[in-house]
């Protein structure tokens, strides 16, 4: 896929979260990583380009398709999207299983049983068998977070979007997501992933776009971003981030 | 507890050696009866009245369109600080009869279901704002509307939350019916006044009243706390 920014700017407030940036990437893109320090404006741009946000100025396209900038369209939009955030993914009320049927349902207007069929599909790839009738707080961080990919997943969305799926988990959890998320890229899902896991990014992402402070600095293909990267800040960056491992 | 209490109390009516008069209190017992029925009655129409009246008010003082959420947040903001008192008394011989509506059961379960819904209102309020924005924006993801967002993400959440509230507000309701009587609804507290009076027993009716407001409002506090047990999960 293809996506394009122009002129692109969220605020919160006084504080501009996305500065009047632009960037796009090849053509061939599908595993998209955005990378950059905290506070640079990853999470919202992950969020305008889901159709989660829209924003005060600008456009995005994908595929030479322009987002919808008003609420209806978002919506229309996004559920055709899949989104994991950090942490407080799924509603804490229903178990693991209804988190996926519900919106299966109510959303995508699938009838019960098939929206249970593909519920447990997803749970037991994931591995979650046993735990279907649990509620979030009855499962371990890298299970809900497992749980949440899976409820992203069920809609078969165009799109996945991941805002650091990991920050919130032990290096054991955040083993256990990463290897879910790289079958899928293996697997041909597109993806856009935010997060500071740089050596995980490196395997999998075909595209990175790096971001400080609202501006997109850089977006290349991966594997020039990650060994001859153009500007100063990424290249700060990536050597800060590799020092201890 | 309910023992030991039962117990003090009879020993400081023996200290200031109150004399018992328990055959007129007897004599009035189908009146009594009566009374406790319409208590009943009119405090559980008023809950029903209250509780909605409170969900509608909670929304209108959530809503976007400024002269619904003025409107909502005023009319919240007067009938709490005002007494129930003045709101019957100016609701049944003003208002009422201004409107020519002459029942007074029907004023009288409306004012009272009005008046708790305010606080209602408040309560729900609360709860419902206590939903954090990770949640809203969860719902956002999976693609809910706004609708969609109160009815399956914020409303089941917020009912966990206002439960133990709503629960006080309900019993205080039930107490407060015993007002009723100044617009001419013959609830409990009435027929025991009246018995008092014509039995010539200053005291004796209130006991037996005060027990069957208790019989009334521990299994509400008991229903609700069962409720609360059945929504109990950890967030």
């Amino acid at each position: 896929m293809k996506l394009e920014a122009t002129a692109l700017t969220k605020r919160y407030g006084a504080h501009a979260a996305l500065d009047g940036t632009a960037f796009e990437t090849g053509a061939e893109a599908r595993v998209i990583a955005l990378l950059g320090p905290s506070g640079g404006g990853k999470s919202t741009l992950l969020r305008v380009l889901g159709c989660l946000l829209v924003p005060e100025e600008g456009h995005v396209s994908l595929d030479g398709r322009t987002l919808p900038n008003e609420e209806e369209g978002a919506l229309a939009e996004r559920r055709g999207n899949g989104f994991v955030f950090q942490g407080y993914n799924l509603f804490p009320h229903l178990t693991a299983l209804q988190n996926i049927t519900l919106p299966l349902r109510e959303v995508h207007g699938m009838p019960a049983v098939q929206a249970e069929q593909r519920a447990l599909e997803l749970l037991h790839r994931l591995g979650l068998e046993g735990h279907e009738n649990k509620r979030p707080s009855q499962l371990s961080g890298g299970q809900q977070q497992r749980a949440a990919i899976a409820r992203a997943l069920a809609p078969k969305p165009k799109l996945l979007l991941l805002d650091e799926p990991t920050s919130a988990l032990d290096p054991v959890m955040t083993g256990e997501v990463l290897d879910v998320i790289r079958e899928l890229a293996e697997a041909g899902q597109s993806i856009v992933l935010a997060t500071h896991e740089i050596s995980f990014a490196r395997q999998v992402a075909d595209w990175v776009v790096f971001l400080a402070a609202g501006k997109v600095q850089e977006s290349s293909p991966a594997s020039q971003f990650f060994t001859q990267p153009q500007t100063e800040l990424a290249q700060q960056y990536l050597v800060g981030l590799s020092k201890y491992r | 507890m309910l023992l030991a209490l039962s117990a003090g109390l009879y020993a400081m009516f023996l200290a200031v050696d109150y004399r018992w008069n328990w055959s007129g209190v007897w004599k009035y017992r189908a009146q009594f009866g009566l009374g406790w029925l319409t208590t009943l009655a009119v405090s559980l129409a008023a809950m029903v009245v209250s509780v909605g009246l409170g969900f509608l008010l909670m929304l209108g003082a959530r809503s976007r369109l400024d002269p619904v959420r003025l409107l909502s947040s005023g009319t919240i903001e007067i009938v709490r600080g005002s007494p129930l008192l003045v709101q019957l008394l100016i609701g049944y011989y003003i208002i009422a009869e201004a409107l020519q509506i002459r029942e007074q059961v029907v004023v009288g379960v409306v004012l009272l279901g009005g008046f708790h819904a305010a606080y209602l209102a408040e309560i729900f309020r609360g709860a419902v704002e206590s939903i954090g924005a990770s949640q809203l924006e969860a719902a956002r993801a999976v693609g809910f509307d706004r609708s969609q967002t109160y009815r399956y993400v914020v409303i089941p959440q917020a009912l966990r939350r206002a439960l133990p509230g709503t629960t006080g507000q309900l019993v205080s309701l039930l107490k407060d019916s015993s007002l009723l009587s100044v617009i001419g609804i013959e609830e409990l507290v009435q027929k025991v006044k009246v018995m008092n009076a014509a039995s010539y027993a200053p005291l004796e009716g209130y006991l037996p009243l005060a027990v069957a407001y208790l019989i009334l409002t521990l299994p509400l506090a008991r229903l609700a706390r069962k409720l609360e047990g059945r929504f109990a999960y950890e967030t």
